[in-house]
């Protein structure tokens, strides 16, 4: 075992839900949009019981960690993308270019996310795509910022001198050389992104912004507040996504917070 | 041949001092030239002065010719063919010379691969012969650089710089941080170097007298001698190099009191630099001495206004 175990912990969780994901249609015992007998507490027929138009809620969830996790990690690969590019240019090509997109960052940071997210979200029509892009909007400065202080960090090493005395290009620089020795933050980022993104999503489907006709945990959610779940304390309806969504974040985490496993030496 | 033609530097508005000052050298094919002089004196932003690495706040006015063309002012992209085939830098290997995510090989290898276009796997055999040449072993290659010792490293940077064949070779500091023995194996390297012509940089009196031709010293941003090698060591001119040959071991430890005056200094930089702290200063030295030559050396003080 090369890291700790909470790592360990952190990627069984992911595989569960991952494998959820995938095999939706296979694990899922009723089709989650398939009507019956609403309320039913749980059982051994309904898993976890079934909601106010008696939909199965295991298969609900089941369904839903493949919109959760989707845009999770599509998210994330984009916030990553445009951070790491931004950054990197923003470090390497420095003078102006640094001025304008640092200005650019900033202001972005400066925007309140969830409510751009909620007016994008509400405005355009509600499919997966158009969700990516209301979370990745004001969501990638801060990898932009950590990338260029860490490249900037990078330029003044010798090792990056060295090379633009020997003649390297530009690009060859980045590509081979700073972009590896950024891997551990920006990987570090993306999973975090990861987090951050399907917690908005959660967030979104849960005002009822979320993507129309799919199922996902937040908008289960939505509808056990608005159905009156909650009130009448419907647990098996609103207590699971709760829960999916906290241990899927918190899996990331874990990951994210990856740590070498220390050595013990014996005798000492 | 490289000439370098009074190289001036200064960083930022007009009016500020300058680092580098009126430097005038003339280094012949196949040379081994040494800069010594104190930290802060100009010796490294020389150098990257004229591989055009300074930031741009850097203003620089003078000339160096390499084989005829002035090179300070040439475009960035012709600048970046002559860096590594004309001209190859060989930096420190003490601390974080090398990428610590890459082997030694492909750090070796990669000037070749750039210039040349070769394939990696090409110019990693390349650099085996090299090393051989210079006493390591083609192991190094495979070796990630946390894993050679200091010597190794700088042994390995040298090989990297003269991976491509460039006549000339810069080298700044390279017996920083390591033993004796190890500095002796550096000159070992040097001295196989006979085709390239060499301007090294360096705090180390012993590891210059053994392998440099000649020496120039600096002082607080100018030169202030230049002479063969021999002659440097048996009797210097300047009364600077006399103090800091007298602070050799052998020569009785006699260190001289102070330091070069900083660069923010405006009255230190009118006159002779070096005025301050002359034991031979005179009224005559208020007034910057010009370089004289005396005989083949040269050298920048009133003493010797008389014999040149």
């Amino acid at each position: 075992m090369k890291y700790n175990r909470s790592f360990y912990f952190g990627i069984g969780l992911l595989l569960i839900f991952l494998i959820m994901a995938v095999f939706a249609p296979v694990i899922a015992p009723y089709d989650p949009f398939a009507h019956g007998t609403p309320y039913l507490r749980p059982s051994v027929e309904h898993f976890l019981g079934t909601n106010d138009v008696g939909q199965d809620i295991f298969s609900e969830l089941i369904y839903g960690a493949r919109v959760s996790l989707t845009i999770g990690i599509v998210s994330s690969l984009v916030i990553t993308v445009i951070g790491t590019g931004i950054g990197l240019s923003s470090a390497c090509f420095g003078g102006r270019c640094d001025r304008i997109l640092m200005k650019l960052t900033s202001v972005a940071m400066a925007i309140p996310s969830l409510p751009v997210a909620i007016v994008l979200a509400a405005y355009l029509d509600a499919s997966i795509w158009n969700l990516v892009i209301a979370i990745c909007i004001t969501a990638w400065p801060s990898t932009a910022r950590i990338v260029r202080a860490k490249a900037l960090e990078l330029m003044e090493l010798p090792y990056i001198k060295i090379e633009k005395t020997m003649g390297v290009g530009g690009l060859r620089i980045i590509w081979k050389h700073m972009l590896p020795n950024l891997s551990d933050i920006v990987l570090t980022r993306s999973v975090l992104a990861i987090s951050g993104a399907m917690l908005t999503e959660a967030s979104l489907s849960f005002l009822g912004l979320g993507v129309l006709g799919q199922k996902s945990w937040g908008g289960i959610l939505y509808y056990a507040y608005f159905r009156n779940g909650i009130i009448n304390n419907y647990y098996w309806w609103y207590l699971p996504p709760m829960i999916c969504i906290s241990l899927s974040v918190l899996g990331f985490m874990l990951v994210a917070n990856r740590r070498w496993r220390k050595v013990e030496v014996k005798g000492c | 041949m490289l000439e370098l033609c009074d190289l001036t530097v200064r960083f930022g508005k007009e009016g500020s001092a300058n680092a580098v000052e009126e430097i005038s050298l003339k280094i012949e094919d196949r040379e081994k030239v040494f800069l010594i002089g104190e930290t802060g004196s100009g010796k490294s932003v020389l150098l990257m002065a004229i591989l055009g690495m300074l930031p741009d706040s850097a203003v620089i006015t003078g000339r160096a010719v390499l084989d005829g063309r002035d090179i300070l002012n040439l475009p960035e992209k012709e600048m970046r063919r002559i860096r590594g085939t004309k001209i190859a830098y060989i930096p420190q290997g003490s601390g974080e010379g090398m990428n610590p995510l890459l082997r030694a090989g492909y750090q070796i290898g990669e000037p070749r691969v750039i210039h040349q276009k070769e394939r990696m796997a090409q110019a990693i055999r390349a650099a085996a012969g090299q090393l051989e040449r210079f006493g390591l072993k083609k192991e190094v290659l495979r070796q990630y650089p946390h894993t050679l010792s200091g010597g190794m490293k700088q042994r390995s940077l040298i090989v990297m710089g003269v991976m491509e064949q460039a006549p000339v070779l810069f080298a700044d500091e390279p017996t920083k941080g390591l033993d004796p023995a190890r500095i002796l194996q550096i000159v070992d390297c040097f001295a196989k170097l006979k085709e390239q012509t060499l301007l090294c940089v360096t705090h180390d009196l012993r590891f210059a007298q053994a392998a440099a031709e000649k020496i120039c010293v600096l002082y607080a941003s100018q030169a202030v001698e230049y002479s063969e090698k021999e002659e440097f060591f048996k009797k210097p001119l300047h009364p600077y190099s006399q103090a800091i040959l007298q602070a050799l071991p052998e020569n009785g430890l006699q260190v001289s009191e102070g330091f070069a005056p900083p660069r923010e200094d405006a009255d230190a930089q009118k006159g002779c630099h070096y005025r301050r702290r002359c034991r031979f200063c005179s009224e005559k030295c208020e007034e910057k001495p010009p370089m004289f030559e005396v005989g083949t050396r040269k050298v920048r003080c009133w003493l010797y206004a008389h014999r040149s």
